[in-house]
């Protein structure tokens, strides 16, 4: 059996799955195993299918696959959904005392184990504790010491007291008793290898909420929203720590001004929402960026358009984050790869907003945001975080920014497209400023001149951005490779994993992700050394693929994917062999 | 702050461009004074406008300012509030601004309870879009967009106010430019969400509630026996539409403004070179 362990838990919504799943991922995080988590679900409270998934190894995981090893099916319906995923000599654990699977038979080939989950917790104090007692099975089918739930037990139920945390210890025995004495264990052989090694778990949404914080964000303000809304509860309560606020806002058009408010105010400002209530930003978004006010404004991608699928994964927003507000405005748009990206590209939108004095669109995607991943913890350097406050002055200072009338010039034309900027409160430094077209004073003005000047001005930002800042892309796989893949977002991970599995039908790739969306690198020279040029995003048009297009003059190959589940890598890869035979098969 | 500052320190160098005889000079010479009276200054003063003839007020003031989208003007102040307790912040805009496109803002603003001041120039008409009719206008009032009057009842703001458990509610009239200063400068002072209907008439559109109409409807409460502390009291005087009253009519003297209640009393703008000290505490939870 390989060290590689898929698995997952699935019911109903509201029967716990989360919970369990984060409970068991972080049993095997703390023994020293990588681990990637996912989850199926749906827009409901109650009712509606729903998984949590944990693929775990002693090696990196970056993404999941089409296999599942052990399941613990709460419902029939489980089993059905992961058909595809499960194969010959797959576990699955269920209640066979409970009516609702009391007919279920395995599959073919499949090991079925039926446990009496809800019997053997109401042993252990109470019908609550079913999920745990699957666990402790489930430990026992993977060969992994069920001491490591202690840990992860004590860390979800503390809390609640010692008397719960020892229930839910002896629950998650007995399951694992119950399956050394009452049944047959010998058809599975899994021997899951622990290590010494210290990992943190976390998913995208905290890793902004931890990178923002980090960066010194003192205020936020938002609207709940799927999969937005893990920013808001990270924050809440550790920003207050931390001298700063979070305000759950009427809207999302109060959150933006809120935020932009507290912006004006010298707070380092965020919001974060999904396509929906960007759509709502918008036309606050010109007033950041007319006004000058730095501002992080986070959209966590999910399916479009309107209420679309708001549990599932796309990448369908990019036009909108590009182009979106009328009239032009100048803007940055920061889209990070992986987890970790999340926190370090947050900390860059925050430093890149001040500096450039520009709002910043930080976008993640829902498959980013609610998957869990293993990391060192020194991935998350804390020392290493560094603040630039941009052209702030202070009183000091003040004299060389007023003009003959003594007055303060927030939009001074500067060569490099950046004023000084002064924080309310500084003598001196009184100024107004207005979404309307404005003079260096912030007083509206229709002049032609002084309308050209503040236009070029504020796109100068960009410019000058374009130069002094590193758009990099992330590379990996062969750089000499005629295969050129490009994406964005989250299908770094499954891309990283794909080019293994190409590797073996030797098939090289190079593969560049690309975490700035504008500015953004300039492929054209790595666009001209590929054959072939494949671009995978979620979505349906190929939004970057246009970009791309437009950018370097080439067309490009689409792998598009929008049924609203993110890329796996096996799947990945069998795409682009499809792509590359279909160029092959070309008639001449 | 300091103690020598005088209204006209609030003051910018630029025009107004209101119409001569326009409301709004008087509601806005009142709130620069309401200020200077309250020991402010133009740099430790926010003041945020909304969009309306009513909004161009931040440009004629000289302060910290921002003029914003229409409607959304109350959630900026909130925002700076927030962020720096220290400073006095101000927000105005028109009826059409505050009860119609930013009615939902206004609600929240003021059972949130932000300490700050908001100050309404009610002229029951959209101005700068050149006479449409307001949310505040007459059920009959002709316009371009009602021929007939718009047939539907108007916002009553002060009801609004009320029913969200405003703390402090007024209304003057800006051409009483000693009462409509006294009563802005007590919304200044109050610790709470301060908020002033001013009537302030539209000279160009509105030939209903004009000047001369103010003067002959308004009612003083400070020659009543009204008690501004009885909230019944208070609701009784809003619910009479047959009379416009100018004046205080409703403070809870125990309000507790969200930013004490939250605890919001650092300036937020202090931040650390780097991450804060204790940040890898943050890290830690995560294993
Ligand atoms: C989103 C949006 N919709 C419409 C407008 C056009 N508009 C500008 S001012 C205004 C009405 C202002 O009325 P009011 O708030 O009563 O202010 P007044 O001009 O009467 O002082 C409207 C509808 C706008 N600027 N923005
Ligand atoms: S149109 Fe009316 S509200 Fe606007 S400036 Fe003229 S008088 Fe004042």
């Amino acid at each position: 059996m390989p060290d590689d362990l898929n698995w997952a838990i699935g019911g109903e919504a509201g029967d716990g799955i989360n919970s369990t799943g984060k409970i068991f991922a972080q049993a095997l995080s703390r023994a020293g195993r990588h681990v990637f988590t996912s989850k199926d679900f749906a827009s409901r409270i109650r009712g509606g299918y729903t998984a949590y998934k944990v693929r775990s190894s002693t090696e990196r995981v970056e993404s999941v696959v089409d296999r599942l090893d052990i399941l613990i099916a709460l419902t029939q319906r489980t089993v059905e959904e992961n058909m595809d995923e499960l194969h010959e000599g797959s576990v699955i654990i269920y209640d066979g005392e409970r009516t609702m699977m009391e007919d279920f038979e395995a599959p073919e080939g499949m090991i079925g184990l039926p446990v009496p989950l809800k019997r053997l917790a109401e042993d252990a104090g109470g019908a609550l504790m079913q999920n745990i007692v699957a666990l402790g099975a489930a430990c026992e089918v993977a060969n992994f010491p069920i001491e490591n739930l202690d840990e992860a037990l004590e860390k979800r139920f503390g809390d609640k007291g010692e008397s719960i945390v020892a229930n839910n210890r002896q629950a998650a025995r007995l399951g694992e008793e119950h399956v050394v004495e009452e049944l047959d264990h010998d058809g599975f052989d899994y021997d899951i290898e622990t290590t010494d090694n210290d990992y943190v778990l976390l998913n995208g949404d905290e890793a902004i909420g931890m990178g923002a914080i980090a960066a010194g964000c003192r205020f936020y303000s938002g609207y709940p929203i799927t999969p937005a809304t893990d920013v808001m509860e990270y924050l809440k309560g550790r920003l207050e720590r931390y001298g700063g606020h979070v305000m759950q806002a009427e809207d999302e058009l109060a959150a933006i001004n809120m935020a932009l408010g507290a912006a004006r105010a010298g707070a380092r400002s965020m919001t974060a929402t999904s396509g929906p209530g960007i759509d709502l930003m918008a036309e606050t978004f010109g007033l950041v960026a007319t006004s000058e006010t730095p501002l992080v404004i986070c959209d966590v991608m999910r399916s479009g358009p309107s209420t679309g699928m708001p549990t599932k994964q796309e990448q369908g927003d990019l036009d909108m984050l590009l182009y979106g507000g009328h009239g032009e405005i100048p803007r940055f748009v920061v889209a990070p790869t992986t987890v970790s990206e999340c926190f370090h590209k947050t900390i860059e939108a925050f430093n890149l907003a001040e500096k450039y004095q520009t709002p910043v669109y930080l976008v993640g995607d829902l498959a980013l945001a609610v998957t869990e991943q293993t990391f060192e913890p020194e991935e998350f350097d804390m020392d290493s975080v560094e603040i630039d406050r941009g052209k702030l002055v202070d009183e000091n200072e003040i004299d060389s920014w007023l003009n003959d009338s003594d007055q303060f010039q927030p939009h001074f034309p500067a060569a490099d497209g950046i004023s000084p900027r002064t924080l309310p409160g500084t003598s001196g430094g009184a100024h107004m400023t207005t979404g309307l077209e404005h003079d260096e004073l912030g007083r509206r003005t229709e002049e032609q001149e002084v309308r050209i000047e503040q236009v070029d001005k504020r796109n100068q930002k960009v410019e000058t951005a374009q130069e002094e800042e590193n758009w990099d892309y992330r590379e990996f796989g062969d750089s000499d490779a005629d295969t050129l893949v490009l994406s964005w977002g989250s299908n770094e991970g499954a891309m990283r994993e794909a080019i293994g599995f190409l590797d073996e039908a030797d098939i090289d790739v190079r593969f560049l992700s690309v975490p700035y969306m504008f500015p953004r690198p300039d492929l054209t020279e790595e666009i001209e050394a590929a054959d072939e040029v494949i671009v995978v995003e979620c979505n349906a048009t190929g939004q970057f693929a246009d970009v791309v297009e437009g950018d370097t003059l080439t067309r490009v190959k689409r792998i598009n994917k929008y049924n609203g589940v993110r890329f796996k890598a096996d799947e990945l890869a069998e795409r682009i062999t499809e792509k590359l035979d279909a160029t092959q098969e070309v008639p001449t | 702050m300091s103690s020598d500052v005088r209204f006209t320190d609030f003051k910018s160098d630029k025009q107004p461009t209101w119409c001569p005889g326009c409301g709004d000079f008087g509601t806005m010479n009142g709130m620069m004074k309401a200020l200077a009276n309250t020991g402010n200054d133009p740099d430790n003063t926010f003041v945020v406008a909304g969009i309306g003839c009513s909004g161009k007020i931040g440009t004629y003031m000289h302060s910290y300012a921002l003029h914003g989208v229409h409607g959304r003007a109350l959630p900026v102040g909130i925002g700076v509030k927030s962020a720096n307790p220290d400073l006095e912040v101000m927000v105005s805009g028109g009826d059409g601004d505050g009860y119609s496109i930013g009615a939902g803002h206004f609600v929240h603003a003021v059972r949130r309870n932000m300490d700050m001041t908001y100050v309404v120039m009610d002229n029951r008409i959209y101005g700068l879009t050149k006479g449409q009719f307001s949310p505040t206008s007459r059920e009959d009032f002709e316009t371009a967009t009602s021929p007939e009057g718009p047939k539907q009842a108007p916002v009553n703001p002060l009801a609004l106010a009320l029913a969200a458990d405003g703390s402090f509610i007024a209304q003057s009239f800006s051409s009483d430019a000693q009462r409509h200063t006294e009563i802005v400068q007590e919304a200044v002072e109050h610790d709470g969400f301060g908020f002033v209907n001013v009537y302030s008439p539209c000279v160009t559109f509105n030939d209903v509630d004009t000047y001369d109409y103010f003067r002959d409807a308004i009612v003083d409460l400070d020659e009543t026996d009204h008690d501004s502390s009885d909230r019944d009291a208070a609701e009784a005087k809003i619910m009479d539409d047959d009379t416009e009253y100018q004046g205080v009519i409703y403070r809870d003297e125990e309000s507790v403004p969200y930013n004490e209640r939250h605890g919001l009393d650092e300036n937020m703008a202090e931040i650390p070179d780097g991450a804060p000290e204790d940040a890898t505490d943050l890290v830690r939870e995560f294993y």
